[in-house]
């Protein structure tokens, strides 16, 4: 028996899912391991009977959170798919800010009270609602992790995730330190998986995979005193899509 | 005719977003027709408050992973023309590239994967495999392909790019891959002219409905406008101070939509491929007007179906301007060492008007000490929420005599049509920040 597949979507983009579309003829491949029953951005079909649901996006409103409890409690196993359900993302930013502020600052004086639509709470991550069974970073996903981790789950297994940073992935590329040509990375931070995409095309790691749990920190420090950088500073460019309410 | 029956299509598939249809019928006559928007909204001007110039294309990018390409180039034009940067002949032509790559791969995933399954009669592509269709549905998968890998090549990633940076590109592609990607384009003419037959011979099943409305979108004297342009509308014409948008675009709020309606010279009007060919038409290159010959398309097209057709005829032009593009580019010699412009002052306000696959984006900025003060966006589907609430409610009479199921299925099929980009038009950017 093929394993039954669904794909549901929140606050988000809908470039994850994007990607999924993006895998062109290996989309016939997965059909092949897995039965997909429920993939609304690109089919009326829909199934609520599944084994794995996949998710995208934030939790940012009660009929939101009413709606990723039915679909936990119907799955055997839940997989916050990208940034913005894995850890809030982009979407966190705006909590610096409360709920109540942001409303106004957006709506106005338009009569929004009562409407359910524009009840919105500060940005959730999936795991701050129900429980995630397994993770697939970045803002978006990568193509090929996401095939790795589908397969694994199909074949039972438990997906293998990198624990080291952005920068193994960096080097093995053969690229120049992006700190030597003045710009600020956080690939030291960052968890690889990316295969290093963004300095690989010249552009700065901006940690969109999650802090990993344990950086080096020691070594990152002296790294950046080369560059007269500091770690504080790193820390409060990483808000960009790690952004966490202080302890 | 004397029935009650309910329509009730809660969140409508393939397409970006979440939508529902409400409709309510008693005795044969409509008491209710709603196209309501409960998109989660995302509060964008809460992510960009502060933040340095470099970041907003990044942010901003995040509003919509199919339109990804589009937000980023509004945003670095409206960033350039707030920080005074002038980017060179090469970024503007890349640029170019990057536009015409996004409206490739938007158009035919909306062709291939979300349209054209009400053409045949099935409910997504995924039946069509094994079928006399799986031909036709390996050549729309190949042009997809195409598409995006001509957005890896030019941006470094195709949802979300990487390469767009403020001033130019942090990587430009080399002669060579250029010259790679031209060939593969050239070679795609013919696989396009099998898609755009196979389209034709269902498109009987493309309702014939219209309703007159106004069409919105850039229009320029040197090419059929996608990246530069003023602001025209079919009712008023050339507007040509693009900074005085939103003397065009009114938007306001409705209770059923958290995303924004917009308004101009009547209660509503459409934005996308079909604006831009009712626009623009005669500037099509060649290739691209035989198509809609074949099409028998002509400007003013009040249907809003023959958006798709549209689609389909851009995706030939996009293609043809490509290749027309990299020969200029081989011909000035790629220089794969230059680097972004500087920017020449540190605040400023700066307007960026682009047309994307589904119509014309608006980014507005004002910057200070090189942070976002203030923003504002306008999305092309939220401009067309107005546009597809007033076709529903002059379709269904219409079309009340057909069985509930086709009516829905009808109605699905023009929200559809207008390829809505519901996650985009949920954004928020419309405040002011002190």
């Amino acid at each position: 028996m093929k394993p039954r597949v669904a794909f549901f979507d929140f606050a988000s983009c809908e470039g994850c899912q994007l990607q999924i579309a993006n895998l062109e003829e290996e989309i016939l491949d997965l059909i092949s391991i897995v039965d997909v029953v429920s993939f609304r951005e690109i089919m009326k079909e829909h199934s609520d009977k599944y084994d794995i649901a996949i998710i995208e996006g934030s939790i940012m409103r009660p009929m939101d959170e009413k709606r990723i409890c039915k679909i936990r409690s119907r799955a055997k196993i839940l997989v916050a798919l990208g940034a913005c359900a894995v850890m809030g993302g982009i979407n966190k930013i705006r909590n610096q800010w409360s709920a109540e502020e942001v409303k106004r600052e957006v709506y106005g004086d338009a009569d929004i009270k009562d409407n359910d639509f524009f009840d919105a709470f500060q940005t959730k991550a999936i795991n701050e609602i129900v429980p995630v069974d397994y993770y697939i970073y970045g803002c978006p996903i990568d193509r090929d992790e996401f095939k790795r981790v589908i397969t694994a789950l199909s074949l039972g297994k438990k997906p293998e995730i990198p624990t080291y940073p952005v920068c193994v992935e960096c080097k093995k590329n053969e690229n120049v330190c992006l700190f030597e040509l003045g710009k600020f990375c956080l690939g030291p931070i960052t968890r690889a998986g990316c295969n290093a995409i963004c300095p690989t095309n010249g552009s700065a790691c901006d940690g969109c995979r999650g802090i990993l749990k344990k950086p080096e920190v020691e070594s990152i420090i002296e790294i950046l005193e080369r560059y007269d950088l500091t770690y504080e500073e790193m820390k409060s460019r990483s808000i960009l899509y790690n952004y966490r309410k202080e302890e | 005719m004397s029935k009650n029956f309910n329509v009730n299509v809660e969140h409508v598939t393939r397409v970006e977003g979440h939508g529902n249809i409400v409709l309510n019928v008693e005795k044969g006559k409509i008491e209710k027709i709603q196209w309501q928007v409960p998109e989660a909204p995302r509060f964008f001007e809460a992510m960009l408050r502060g933040r340095q110039y470099t970041e907003l294309r990044s942010i901003t990018s995040r509003i919509c992973g199919i339109c990804s390409i589009g937000h980023s180039l509004a945003s670095l034009k409206a960033t350039e023309n707030a920080l005074d940067v002038n980017i060179s002949e090469q970024t503007s032509l890349l640029r170019h590239l990057a536009i015409n790559a996004e409206n490739m791969q938007s158009h035919i995933l909306h062709v291939g994967y979300l349209a054209a399954p009400d053409l045949f009669g099935v409910d997504s592509v995924i039946p069509l495999v094994g079928t006399d269709h799986t031909d036709a549905l390996l050549k729309i998968i190949k042009l997809h392909r195409l598409s995006n890998k001509m957005s890896d090549l030019i941006c470094g990633r195709t949802v979300h790019p990487i390469r767009l940076v403020v001033g130019g590109f942090s990587a430009v592609p080399t002669e060579k891959q250029l010259i790679n990607l031209k060939k593969n384009l050239v070679d795609s003419i013919e696989t396009t002219k099998n898609v755009a037959e196979v389209i034709l011979s269902v498109a009987d099943n493309i309702p014939d409905f219209t309703r007159e409305t106004e069409y919105i979108g850039l229009s320029s004297e040197d090419e059929y406008a996608f990246y530069d342009g003023s602001i025209t509308s079919t009712d008023t014409g050339v507007h040509s101070d693009n900074n005085d948008y939103k003397s065009i675009m009114n938007e306001f709020v409705v209770p059923q939509s958290t995303a924004k309606y917009a308004k101009h010279a009547r209660d509503s009007y459409m934005v996308g491929a079909l604006a831009r060919f009712n626009l623009n038409s005669k500037q099509l290159h060649p290739l691209a007007k035989e198509i809609a010959n074949m099409f028998g398309l002509k400007p003013i097209s009040y249907n809003p179906f023959m958006n798709t057709i549209s689609q389909v005829i851009e995706f030939v032009h996009n293609i043809e301007d490509s290749i027309k593009i990299i020969d200029q580019l081989v011909e000035a010699v790629i220089d794969d060492t230059e680097k972004p412009e500087k920017i020449n002052a540190d605040e400023g306000m700066g307007v960026g008007i682009v047309e994307v696959p589904r119509g014309i984006l608006v980014h507005d900025y004002i910057i200070k000490d090189k942070k976002c003060l203030h923003a504002n966006c306008i999305i092309p589907t939220n401009q067309n929420h107005a546009n597809i609430q007033k076709d529903m409610e002059e379709f269904v009479p219409q079309i009340i005599d057909k069985s509930k199921k086709e009516i829905e299925l009808n109605l699905e099929m023009l929200v559809r049509a207008y390829d809505p980009c519901i996650s985009c038009s949920t954004h928020y950017l419309d405040v002011k920040f002190v």
